[in-house]
């Protein structure tokens, strides 16, 4: 951070001619300055131009350091300073307060009791970015890349090995502090050890790759919070990212905050087309690439991999739901932002249309979540079932709730060992024959998160198979979104 | 003249691996102790068990290891018991 200019005792204002109030209050000054009777010296900083207000001698803030460094919003700024330390402040023109703060009680007598100031050119939006890399650069510890001038940024990030195939956005350093706004978090902060290279992993990182996947400052908490989230022996994203099987890490959010960012749990959910739910899963990916240094062809060893490693994440359509939310099922406060991971495959559909009761949905619910990742597959992977609200209307009529789903769903995936051992059904793959008399449960009693989003019409739901669940491979893990 | 015109800030972990020169390959086993990692997937100790065995008529003398699980890396204190009691190790990735 670069120094703090120090105000002069006395009195201080910040004026720039464009501003109409300024040359309103310019004889004002004047006044203040001539004012025999008060024993406070007043000095007048000018924004723009040097030679304004005519009526009193200024000091031009030529680069904008004191007024950034002392947070000028609004001009004109009146600033009463006692032992370098402000006391007082009042912004645009109100005539009761500048006498109050000047001490002359006959101020301003011809003018009208109050008119608001205007923009301070410090937080001009052309400006303000540019006067956040001059002033707080220092902030930023990442090396800095330079670019020669017949160099195109795009081809030297690709160059670089820093995207994922898709063009990013330059990390200038004004952008990075911009995306840094988005949280109250220094930049120094180590959110996270980040695998597979095992690499402290600081706000700032994060903030560079979120810029260059695309996020607005809004979403960087969401981006932390997912981080936290896979960053651990729980979730294991080094195991999710080393393993031959074609899984990534599935981002469900939940909370008002995803309303306010912009989010989509509707139509197209899983989809193309909004940017918070495509840049929040894509920045992760680009942190786990970046950061962690897990790219594919080296510790990313996954056969086919998906198409959602480039980002897969979304929000659960709360407000339509009838069996509550997921991350209030996994013990989060209702109304509170958060993140649900999961190491999850592309999603696939489940068609039916004829369905009218609740039972007949979870015959077919039951018989798709099968195969996940193979039909005779017991135990070892969990799954995302994300019903649509045409199919979730069918639960709702009939009063059934998220433990009454479950519960019938468990039930109908009870199956016999003599069609799970190995070689039933002329198929090698199987449990071993010692478990033919027994009956298995396709899933972990947790193995099914149940999720509501999608579009307002289909009688259709989706499932997301899983990873090799539990101690030994990963587990679901929700964390809540900071600030 | 090539001049400056952008600053980006580098996204990566800015580390530089240390570089380790792999050992010399051993003549013969005969005598040595080598160590058999299972990282558990299946049937890795069949090709593990089938290894041994060639390893033993060799004159090899043969320590047996295994990963908790196959999905994480192998925990530090089994990487430093390996390193302390075996001259080389065989680390067994199959399926």
């Amino acid at each position: 951070m670069s120094t703090t200019p120090r105000l002069p005792d006395g009195l201080v204002a910040i004026v720039k001619r464009e501003c109409a109030t300024c040359v309103m209050v310019a004889p004002v000054l004047a006044d203040i300055a001539k004012d025999i009777t008060s024993a406070l010296p007043l000095t007048v900083y000018t924004q723009d131009d040097p030679s304004f207000p005519e009526t009193v001698s200024a000091i031009h803030d030529e680069d904008l350091s004191v007024s950034w460094h002392h947070d000028i919003e609004t001009v004109p700024t009146l600033i009463r300073v006692v032992d370098g330390k402000e006391v007082s402040r009042t912004v645009g023109w109100s005539k009761d307060t500048w006498r109050e703060i000047t001490g002359i009680a006959t101020l301003g007598e011809d003018l009208p009791v109050m008119r608001p100031g205007c923009g301070s050119l410090s937080v001009d939006p052309n400006l303000v970015d540019s006067l956040r890399a001059r002033f707080s650069g220092s902030l930023l510890t990442a090396r800095h890349v330079d670019m020669a001038s017949a160099e195109d940024e795009f081809e030297s990030m690709f160059a670089r090995g820093w995207t994922d195939g898709l063009p990013v956005i330059p990390p200038t350093p004004e952008r990075v502090l911009r995306m840094l706004t988005g949280t109250t978090r220094q930049p120094h902060d180590v959110v996270a050890i980040a695998p597979p290279d095992l690499v402290p992993l600081t706000v700032e990182k994060i903030a560079i790759n979120a810029v260059m996947a695309g996020c607005t400052p809004e979403h960087l908490p969401w981006v932390i919070a997912a981080l936290e989230a896979v960053c651990n022996d729980e979730f294991n994203i080094h195991g999710v990212l080393a393993t031959t099987m074609p899984v990534g890490p599935v981002i469900i959010c939940n909370g008002p905050g995803t309303h306010a960012i912009g989010m989509n749990s509707g139509i197209n959910v899983f989809g193309q087309g909004n940017r918070a739910n495509m840049t929040i899963g894509r920045a992760v990916q680009l942190v786990i690439r970046n950061v962690g240094g897990g790219r594919p062809g080296e510790v990313d060893r996954a056969t086919h991999g998906n198409p959602g490693k480039l980002s897969f994440c979304f929000a659960e359509d709360e407000a339509g739901s009838p069996f509550g939310t997921l991350s209030e099922a996994r013990g989060i406060t209702p109304g509170t932002d958060a993140v649900t991971v999961f190491a999850g495959e592309g999603p696939r559909c489940v068609v039916d249309q004829l369905a009218r009761t609740p039972e007949e949905l979870c015959n077919s619910f039951a018989a798709c979540l099968r195969p996940v990742p193979h039909p005779k597959s017991v135990m070892t992977f969990d799954a995302v079932l994300v019903v649509s609200p045409d199919h979730s209307r069918i639960f709702a009529e009939a009063g059934w709730g998220r433990d009454r789903i479950l519960r019938e769903l468990h039930d109908r995936l009870l199956i016999s060992g003599e069609d799970l051992v190995r070689g039933a059904h002329g198929m090698a793959e199987g449990v071993p024959e010692k478990l033919r008399d027994r009956t298995l449960p396709k899933f972990r009693p947790e193995g099914i998160l149940l999720v509501h989003a999608g579009g307002g019409a289909g009688l259709f739901s989706s499932i997301i198979g899983g990873w090799a669940n539990g101690t030994m491979g990963s587990t679901p893990v929700t964390r809540t979104v900071g600030t | 003249m090539n001049t400056a015109r952008l600053t980006l800030l580098d996204p990566t972990n800015e580390s530089r691996p240390a570089h380790r020169e792999l050992l010399t390959r051993p003549e013969s086993v005969s005598g040595l102790t080598v160590g058999l990692l299972d990282i558990v997937k299946a049937r890795g100790d069949v090709f593990l068990d089938r290894i041994e065995e060639l390893l033993v008529a060799e004159g090899a003398k043969v320590l047996r290891y295994r990963k908790p699980t196959f999905t994480k890396p192998a925990p530090a204190d089994l990487r430093h018991e390996i390193a302390t009691q075996c001259n080389v190790v065989i680390e067994a990735l199959a399926d």
